[in-house]
């Protein structure tokens, strides 16, 4: 697949992070989007955990849900579900800034299993072998037309093999649907004389 | 003793005393007290009564070579060519119940030439019935001896027959059209015309195996080989009679005799040698190995029976294996009750619509699709927030930021289950919005309208996506 035809397609058998207050709403949009087991490692001091009802259609029966008690568990849980076989998507909550050691690790265990993983990070604590870092915030829509539009600003802040961008979506977060929001233009050429 | 069947108590046991009384087994407990108003009584332990029996029945074995439990409180012994060892059939009964007197229990027994009449007459007041003259010995016991059921006793009793002898010299055919093939069956048994042999019990297969090694190893792949073909033998057993084990542990003997030991927990039921092995790959690493170790034991203590399942080569149920292989692994190193899934449950209260279950002991479940107004991604313990103004608040502050809303969705009322006292619970029904910030989250705050003084209180309890 092109990048150009899908701008948030991860690249599989790697290792992604994504950062920001909308990084679980990412995560969760592109559990929807990966086919097989969902692997969420959280570690147990966590208070926010997913709720079945409010996830998107069909992420609840595959999600599975670790609760490892020490920073050290955790990382041991990410590579040893990285390197499994059937894991669609791994999801992981790491609370330390992550070691460019403990990043490489994962990228070779990635590899290994061909699965894919997302890391969710406190903003900056990422590590160096990340493959794509996403900055994901959630977006007030100061339309008064839009009700329920539900706008999040995904950045990609690194990637290292493709170009940096800024999209403007508007995910209602049920399905794996979403609608491009086309940036407002301030416009450079003269209007078109009436005719 | 009394035991509690449906929703009345009845007398389980009762001791010679309370029969002199006129009370008797089967009776319901109001009516006992009513006839005996000072009774004690105790609730009976029918798993424990059912081990002390399986204790005595292996006691028994000291008077003959087969011994069976007849019924819940009874024993069977086929005694055929024992007597002559104690002095006789009066001196071996004589022995046995002066025994069962000294450790304190009151037993009845019987000696007869077959089961049937045996049984009988041990409920009847024992005694023994000489060779060839079972007739005469068990004729005057009631009809019921004969292990009949309560429609078949009634129904001879209504016709004036009440004494086993009173049958005997029946013509057969009638009886059996009337009273059906059981009647003819128990008397045939009673009267050594039908064969009823003694056999004991099977014993409850032992899923264990052991090894024992002429020269003690040290090496982890020698270990590793021990361990592979113990688990090889173990699994064999375990297929042969379609169980699966859901903890494995491996206890190893040292030459210093020392020993250590490894358990490993599964995700599910298995017999799978080669799946099992891998699991035991970070414990053995960790054994100390001493001297050597010369002895291996491998036990399965928690089973689960586990159903032939056709083989394939199907990827799904490749991906299946694969994923269980996975949880059994993380499980055994952060405990399988850190491994979880998430399940739906029947509930409008946001904490009690999902169950958190170990994924190990649940199957995933459908969700319903969704209805009704919509639901966080990530839901919390509430936490209050501060300084809100309004209803519903138009700025408050929340972990440290200050929000300002911007669009609010609701009220959604949602009234506590009376039926569970939950302390989250105890300030009343909330109304529950959706606030859409300026500042960019979606969150689901609620307030409690039903709490004593002041103004209602704000909190958060989830965000959405």
């Amino acid at each position: 697949m092109r990048p150009e035809m899908d701008p948030f397609a991860l690249r599989s058998a790697r290792v992604h992070e994504a950062e920001g207050r909308g990084r679980r709403a990412f995560a969760l949009f592109q559990a929807a989007r990966h086919p097989g087991p969902l692997i969420w490692i959280l570690p147990a001091h966590i208070p926010e955990v997913p709720m079945l009802r409010g996830l998107p259609q069909g992420v609840g029966e595959r999600l599975h849900l670790l609760r490892p008690s020490t920073e050290m568990d955790l990382l041991w849980c990410i590579e040893e579900a990285l390197q499994a076989v059937p894991v669609g998507l791994v999801i992981a909550e790491a609370q330390k800034p992550l070691s460019f050691l403990a990043g490489r690790r994962q990228q070779l265990a990635a590899e290994t299993g061909r699965t894919t993983g997302l890391m969710l990070i406190q903003t900056g604590a990422g590590s160096n072998a990340a493959e794509t870092r996403w900055q994901c915030q959630p977006l007030a829509s100061l339309q008064k037309t839009s009700a329920d539009s539900t706008l999040h600003c995904w950045n990609t802040i690194k990637n290292k093999s493709g170009t940096c961008k800024n999209w403007t979506i508007n995910w209602n977060g049920t399905s794996t649907a979403f609608h491009m929001v086309s940036e407002a233009r301030e416009r450079h050429e003269p209007a078109q004389p009436p005719r | 003793m009394t035991l509690r069947s449906g929703n009345s108590d009845h007398l389980h046991c009762v001791t010679p005393a309370a029969i002199a009384q006129g009370l008797s087994r089967g009776m319901a407990l109001a009516d006992a007290r009513a006839l005996c108003p000072d009774l004690a009584t105790r609730p009976a332990d029918l798993a424990r009564e059912a081990a002390a029996l399986a204790a005595l029945c292996r006691w028994a074995g000291r008077y003959a070579p087969m011994v069976a439990r007849d019924g819940a409180d009874g024993l069977m012994a086929d005694i055929s060519g024992v007597p002559h060892l104690f002095g006789g059939e009066v001196a071996l009964r004589d022995d046995l119940q002066s025994r069962l007197e000294q450790s304190g229990l009151a037993a009845n027994s019987a000696v007869a030439g077959t089961r049937g009449a045996a049984h009988a007459l041990a409920r009847h007041g024992g005694g023994i019935v000489p060779d060839g003259r079972l007739i005469e010995g068990i004729g005057h016991l009631p009809i019921g001896a004969l292990r009949l059921d309560y429609d078949t006793v009634s129904g001879l009793g209504r016709m004036g027959l009440s004494r086993i002898g009173d049958l005997v010299p029946l013509p057969r055919a009638p009886l059996a059209r009337r009273f059906g093939q059981g009647l003819v069956m128990r008397l045939d048994q009673a009267l050594g015309q039908y064969a009823e042999p003694v056999t004991a019990a099977a014993d409850a297969p032992h899923f264990g195996v052991r090894i024992t090694l002429p020269e003690p190893i040290g090496l982890q792949s020698d270990v590793m080989a021990a361990l592979e073909r113990l688990l090889a033998r173990l699994c064999v057993k375990l297929s042969q009679h379609h169980m699966g084990a859901r903890r494995v542990r491996l206890e190893l003997r040292r030459v210093d005799q020392g020993a250590a030991q490894v358990e490993i927990g599964l995700a599910r039921p298995m017999n799978d040698p080669a799946r099992i092995a891998a699991l035991f790959v970070k414990g053995v690493e960790k054994i100390e190995a001493g001297f050597g170790i010369d002895a291996l034991r491998l036990t399965a203590p928690v089973l689960e029976s586990l159903a032939p399942e056709q083989i394939s080569t199907h990827h799904d149920v490749q991906r299946e294996d694969e994923l269980a292989d996975l949880l059994s692994s993380l499980g055994n190193r952060i405990g399988f009750d850190r491994v979880l899934r998430l399940l739906p449950a029947e509930s409008l209260i946001p904490e009690r619509s999902h169950l958190v279950a170990p994924a190990a002991y649940s199957a995933p479940e459908p969700v319903p699709p969704h209805t009704g107004p919509l639901r966080p991604i990530t839901l919390f313990p509430p936490e209050a927030v501060t300084g809100p103004s309004g209803n519903p608040p138009a700025r408050f502050r929340w972990r440290r930021m200050h929000f300002t809303t911007l669009r609010a969705t609701g009220p959604e009322r949602i009234t506590p289950e009376w039926w569970f006292d939950d302390p989250a619970w105890r300030n009343g029904l909330r109304d529950y919005w959706r606030i859409e910030t300026k500042q960019g989250p979606r969150l689901w705050l609620f307030s409690t309208p039903q709490t004593a003084h002041g103004s209602p209180n704000w909190y958060v309890q989830g965000e959405f996506a």
